[in-house]
């Protein structure tokens, strides 16, 4: 089974993709901010991680460069997740390292057909 | 609404687009038709049920094209994709430069275009292995309304999202506002057309490969054959059929027999078989 990282200010956007990512058989893990979630990657680095782009504390693509930069940190799969929905941030996020990209709102469809195609 | 006007309704759809209705569809007919019998001036679906045999054919079109399910994504399935790029192309290109430099594709329901578009997009990048060669990608379906969104080749942000990697989204796309328009690059790699699978399409020529996916399901295993058939005939030799994830041929028609590897992949029975290579 693989694991899934789910990083959002929103308890009900963790809530709702935690829901689906299980569903998928992941074993899911909850991050509120981008700090948090980079400590939780040192710990342990999730083989996917769902990333929200504005948070508190630290945002997701400043997260994105630092876990990159880490060691082993080119590792997990970094699906952004985000309501920043301009092509202007997408190539933004694809050049710090994002593998795809998610503008919400996002249904279970969605989330299914970018996860499923992460590992082809 | 009354039965026997389900049954009409039903009746036409089938003899006009091959669709089975069915009788547990009636409420399907009903809130699909309501706005169309408004639109032409009629009290309500009964009313359009009566005046339909005479009807003229714009409001023929509108029915038919109310009850055909047009739903459609990028890249659909996948599988069917990656066989495209790493078997059936590569094989056609290599015929291809043996014979008459040409290769065509036809998406045969290609309802809003994802199809015949996700098909451009591998070409293009692709693009150095055909050079000299001329590929041709035709998409035909009966719903106007449907191929009138295909010709714009205007998606949503939820359609540019199901299937479609966002690498392709940002290479390919044009967004304005929260529509995505696809290139002209990609547009003018596919021609439209509107054609009817129940009548004779022979005149589109000899294909190299036919997309046929997502449509037989709806037609009843007489219709399914004929329309086989009529592919078979239109299809070269050395050809393949493509059809949707959740559909066979068999008991409907043994002309094609299935390639190893890949559910809806088949070809001519008695054409070599070199699939293997895909574990599906
Ligand atoms: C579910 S869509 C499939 C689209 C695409 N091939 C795919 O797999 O995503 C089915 C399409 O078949 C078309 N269709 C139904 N009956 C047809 C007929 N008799 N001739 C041509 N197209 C037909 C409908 O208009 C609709 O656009």
């Amino acid at each position: 089974m693989k694991s899934c990282l789910v990083v959002d200010d929103s308890s009900v956007v963790r809530k709702v993709a935690r829901k689906i990512l299980e569903d998928m058989e992941y074993i899911v893990d909850e991050a509120e901010d981008g700090q948090e979630a980079y400590d939780k990657c040192k710990h342990e680095m999730p083989d996917a991680i769902l990333l929200d782009w504005n948070m508190p504390i630290k945002s997701g693509l400043e997260f994105l460069k630092d876990l990159r930069g880490f060691v082993g940190g080119d590792k997990p799969k970094v699906v952004f997740c985000t309501t920043e929905n301009d092509v202007g941030h997408i190539a933004m996020a694809l050049k710090a390292g994002a593998n795809e990209y998610i503008m919400k709102p996002f249904d279970r469809e969605i989330l299914e057909s970018k996860f499923e195609r992460l590992w082809s | 609404m009354k039965e026997e006007n389900n049954f009409l309704i039903s009746k036409f759809v089938q003899n006009h687009s091959g669709i089975v209705l069915g009788s547990s569809k009636s409420y399907l007919i009903e809130t699909r038709l309501t706005p169309i019998a408004e639109q032409f001036g009629f009290k309500d679906v009964d009313e359009l049920a009566y005046g339909l045999g005479s009807a003229a054919s714009d409001l023929k079109n509108a029915v038919i094209d109310a009850m055909t399910t047009n739903e459609s994504f990028f890249f659909r399935d996948n599988i069917p994709f990656e066989a495209f790029e790493k078997i059936m192309l590569p094989e056609l290109i290599a015929t291809a430069r043996k014979t008459n430099n040409k290769i065509r594709i036809w998406c045969a329901a290609a309802s809003t275009g994802q199809e015949p578009y996700s098909l451009a997009m591998i070409l293009l990048a692709n693009k150095r292995l055909w050079s000299g060669i001329n590929i041709e990608i035709i998409g035909t379906d009966l719903s106007d309304l449907s191929l009138e969104r295909a010709k714009i080749g205007r998606y949503t942000q939820f359609e540019v999202q199901r299937g479609l990697p966002v690498q392709m989204l940002v290479e390919h796309f044009k967004q304005e506002g929260t529509a995505w328009f696809i290139s002209d690059e990609i547009k003018n790699m596919v021609k439209f057309s509107k054609s009817n699978l129940l009548e004779p399409f022979g005149l589109l020529g000899k294909m190299d490969i036919v997309f046929c996916r997502n449509v037989l399901i709806y037609f009843d295993t007489e219709t399914k054959a004929k329309v086989v058939k009529s592919v078979y005939d239109i299809l070269r030799l050395d050809g393949y059929l493509v059809l949707g994830g959740a559909e066979t041929l068999l008991g409907i028609s043994d002309l094609m027999e299935r390639a190893e590897g890949y559910r809806g992949l088949y070809r001519s029975a008695g054409a070599k078989n070199n699939l293997t290579a895909l574990s599906a």
